[in-house]
């Protein structure tokens, strides 16, 4: 019992670590001021970007995921919201003004991404 | 993207045509069945050999390949085909087709999951009834291990087929270190499963009392959840009706005069200054000036204004409203994009997407919440394994995988979302459009409204009413230097004056030295002669005696009329009075504002007599009156010191600080051409019952978000412990995993179908 119980607790920790703490060291960067982000199977590839502040940037959402919930990507900092037809690209311009972690989600927050912004300089 | 508008047809004689190609265009295609960085190449190689293709470049990742050229589609598809592959165009640009579009999609998506739901039913349900009838699946001989081997194989397949989206969705968010429902359900199935199937496979290794099978609780919750889903999409559709009726207002063509000729050509090829012919019936097709005819315009589809309005020669028409008469030409102002319904349309979409902050508490939790139940499962597997009774794995086992089952994050994460889709869409079908989510939610907490009296609760035209002479000056004369003196002034009071000279065909004359003394009045010479004309703090700072007018001044503001005094080289000359008549509507619908228990003010600049004879005509008790135009946010600011939460209703153009100020500001318009970047929440309709629609659906909205919200909530929050077995000491049942599986698929359904309520709602005008 012991053993299944040290067990329990290692897959709670686990849980906590993978989903809460872990943070990905890397982000997809913008190559002439594009990224494109493929919706699919519940997740935005990639699902972290980097852009510079202050500068437009161009995020091309593909929405190969038939699925409702991929229909809406909301950027709720920046107050942009955007419908992504299935099959079709999507341009959204964004502009943050200041770095920050600017989290994109679906409308109900079950995809999400993470556009990081640098400074600039 | 494609940039080319053009399209394959046949003829008369059945040949094809393909259109003329687009020189220097650039096209997208989607490839299917590429699956190797090799295909890159073929797919490349096949559109090169197409005439007319200059570029080719695909994008392996994406799958997605960009051609440059002028070779047609229809070309480059086949090419992709003979080399093996699918190719379908990409088009980025939001078309108005992109609404059939997507109903298409959620179609066939929505066919899909019946499909797959049947499927796991027709699994499921039999074993269900089985075990019902039968008592516990369990396995106890070798002839049923071979039976429940095959159920268990089949369950597989149903798992395959029906639940995979489950199964590559949870797969892919884990490796994103991200997890949602389809983890829960993964997790929650696949347990049940494998479990049995090490139950089948090697019984030993379970304790004899554990030995249970849950094959058909697999089945059932995938076909349950696929149902829900299904069920789900179908009241998303309903949800957002508004827009689609917004879409739906767009003319497909439009009858243009070219060339001498008259041609019904597709809306999108319209050009700026084209001629539109629109007969009565029609819809108008774009935004245009009318040059020729006159007709009535029903606009209600875009103000939510009921009644007809005249246009002539010089009015501007809107596109998606219909001619009801008339035949007008029309010159195009506005096409395509720029229209008024296009802006409405986009606004709209915006708004609707836009989240209030009463949802950002649900979207913090659902941030958490799967990850959060996962470990509710496995702290609730390891209460059962070290304190329950026998057979404590098996026990273990469903209340782990009902907790999985049972949460549910879209109930949480629809709650808001869905209500702000309706509630928007719902103000839009009443002229009333509403910024965003946090308007919404500030619009439904107003305790004060403030209205601009002139062409919010009047009809911001005046016309003069009385010209009373005094000391020898006749009517003609005055009338005649006041209207020559504000024919330079741009007040609007200036154009009653100006307007009734003209009636009465007095001859105007050019003013000099004109000078426009905010709040007070104009000063100028006409004709030689030294004149001021304005209210009684003009005459007063420029010693001209009125006192024995004031009584007659006094007597007509007392008839909410605003008097002006005419001095002609510091004697008074004249009483001008002018009146802005009382929309029809303005007392009612103060009244229904007064009834939502807001407190009404009027602002206005007319001395303190005309206001409170307005303000008692229309039934308010509080008002300010002579407030300069720079001092209406002063005001603002004055009750929202006082703890008001403060509306401010003008008409967008000398009150614009005020209305940025107020925590809601109302730009009121008169038909569609509105400034609607200006304010929080733009009404359509010049009526006032406008302002007490949006109040009214703000609120249902709020509640209604409130009530999904609460419903959410308390269904995890009771949900996830009873799965658990938290009642299991007193009734010694735990919740059977299928039973979470119904309630989950219905809870978020019931979320969005609390949220298509709102749909009924009704406003009530008295």
């Amino acid at each position: 019992m012991l053993f299944v119980n040290l067990l329990g607790v290692l897959l709670i920790a686990g849980i906590a670590w993978w989903f809460w703490m872990y943070r990905a060291p890397d982000a997809a960067v913008a190559t002439q001021g594009i990224i494109e982000i493929v919706v699919e199977n519940g997740v935005y590839v990639p699902a972290r970007v980097e852009v510079p502040a202050g500068q437009p940037t161009t995020l091309r959402f593909l929405r190969k995921d038939a699925s409702p919930c991929a229909g809406t990507v909301l950027f709720s900092d920046l107050n942009i919201s955007e419908d992504l037809p299935v099959n079709k690209s999507r341009d959204i311009v964004v502009n943050p003004p200041t770095a920050g972690i600017y989290p994109f989600t679906c409308q109900m927050q079950m995809y999400r991404g993470e556009l990081r912004v640098t400074d600039a300089g | 993207m494609n940039h080319s508008a053009s399209h394959t047809h046949v003829d008369d004689m059945g040949q094809l045509h393909h259109p003329p190609p687009v020189t220097g265009a650039s096209q997208d295609f989607l490839i299917e069945g590429a699956g190797c960085a090799s295909c890159v190449g073929k797919i490349e190689g096949a559109l090169k050999r197409v005439p007319g293709v200059q570029a080719a470049e695909m994008n392996f990742a994406l799958r997605t390949v960009t051609v440059t050229g002028n070779a047609n589609s229809a070309d480059l598809v086949e090419s992709v085909a003979q080399a093996g592959y699918t190719a379908r165009p990409l088009d980025s640009d939001p078309g108005a087709d992109e609404m059939a579009e997507k109903e298409a999609a959620d179609l066939a998506y929505y066919r899909r999951l019946l499909r797959e739901m049947t499927l796991a039913l027709a699994l499921g349900i039999p074993l269900m009834l089985y075990g019902l009838a039968m008592g516990e699946m369990t396995v106890s001989t070798p002839a049923e291990r071979g039976s429940w081997l095959l159920v268990g194989l089949l369950t597989a397949g149903v798992m395959y087929f029906s639940g995979r989206h489950f199964y590559v969705g949870a797969w892919k968010s884990f490796w994103n270190h991200s997890a949602n429902m389809d983890t829960l359900i993964a997790l929650g199935t696949g347990t049940a499963w494998l479990y049995s199937m090490v139950v089948v496979l090697v019984p030993g290794s379970v304790p004899e009392m554990a030995r249970h099978l849950y094959f058909e609780a697999t089945a059932m919750i995938i076909g349950l959840v696929n149902l829900g889903l299904a069920l789900e999409l179908r009241a998303r559709g309903r949800t957002s009706e508004a827009i689609r009726r917004l879409i739906g207002l767009q003319a497909k063509t439009a009858r243009v005069l070219r060339d001498g000729a008259e041609i019904d050509i597709p809306i999108e090829h319209v050009l700026m200054n084209d001629l539109v012919r629109v007969r009565p019936g029609e819809k108008i097709a774009v935004d245009g000036i009318v040059i020729e005819g006159h007709s009535s315009i029903d606009e209600s589809m875009l103000t939510g204004e009921p009644m007809p309005v005249e246009k002539h020669v010089d009015d501007e028409v809107a596109a998606g409203t219909l001619n009801k008469s008339g035949t007008l030409v029309c010159r195009a102002s506005r096409i395509g994009r720029d229209t008024a319904l296009s802006r409405i349309i986009r606004m709209v979409k915006q708004a609707q997407n836009s989240k209030p902050p009463i949802g950002r508490m649900a979207d913090v939790i659902s941030g958490y919440f799967v990850p959060a139940v996962m470990i509710i499962a496995v702290l609730s597997a390891l209460a059962w394994l070290n304190f329950g009774p026998d057979p404590a794995l098996a026990f273990a086992l469903v209340s782990a995988t009902t907790v999985l089952i049972i949460a549910c994050p879209c109930a949480l994460g629809l709650a808001t979302p869905m209500s702000v889709m309706v509630g928007v869409g719902k103000a839009a079908e009443h002229g009333v459009l509403i910024r965003n989510g946090a308007a919404l939610q500030t619009a439904s907490r107003i305790t004060t409204m403030i209205l601009d009296k002139t062409g919010t609760i009047t009809r911001g035209v005046p016309t003069v009413t009385e010209v009373l002479p005094y000391n020898g000056f006749d009517e003609h004369t005055v009338l005649r230097m006041a209207a020559s003196l504000e024919s330079g002034s741009e007040h609007p009071l200036a154009d009653a004056i100006v307007t009734r000279a003209r009636e009465g065909s007095v001859e105007l004359q050019a003013a000099s030295e004109f000078q426009s003394l905010a709040g007070h009045g104009i000063r100028g010479a006409v004709d030689g002669r030294q004149l001021l004309f304005g209210n009684r703090k003009l005459m007063a700072d420029n010693e001209v005696d009125v006192s024995a007018q004031l009584a007659t001044a006094q007597d007509l503001a007392a008839q909410a009329r605003t008097p002006m005094y005419l001095a002609v080289d510091g004697v008074l000359a004249a009483i001008i009075a002018v009146a802005d008549p009382i929309k029809e509507d303005s007392v009612a619908a103060i009244r229904r504002l007064q009834n939502s228990n807001i407190r009404v003010y009027m602002l206005t600049g007319d001395n303190a007599a005309t206001a409170k004879a307005v303000a008692e005509q229309v039934g308010i008790r509080d008002f300010f009156a002579e407030v300069l135009p720079e001092d209406k946010s002063a005001k603002v600011e004055e009750l929202q010191r006082a703890g008001e939460v403060v509306g401010m209703t003008g008409d967008g153009i000398n009150d614009a600080p005020a209305l940025a100020l107020a925590d809601v500001g109302f730009a009121i318009g008169t038909g569609t051409d509105v400034a609607m970047e200006s304010a929080d929440v733009t009404l359509m309709r010049g009526s006032l019952h406008g302002l007490a629609d949006a109040i009214a659906i703000s609120r249902a909205t709020l509640r209604n978000i409130r009530q999904n919200l609460f419903g959410a909530f308390i269904y995890n929050v009771l949900g996830v412990p009873v799965a658990a077995g938290i009642v299991y000491p007193i009734t010694g049942m735990l919740l059977n995993p299928v039973i979470a599986g119904a309630a989950m698929a219905f809870s978020s359904l019931t979320v969005v179908t609390n949220a298509n309520r709102l749909r009924l709602f009704r406003v009530e005008e008295d």
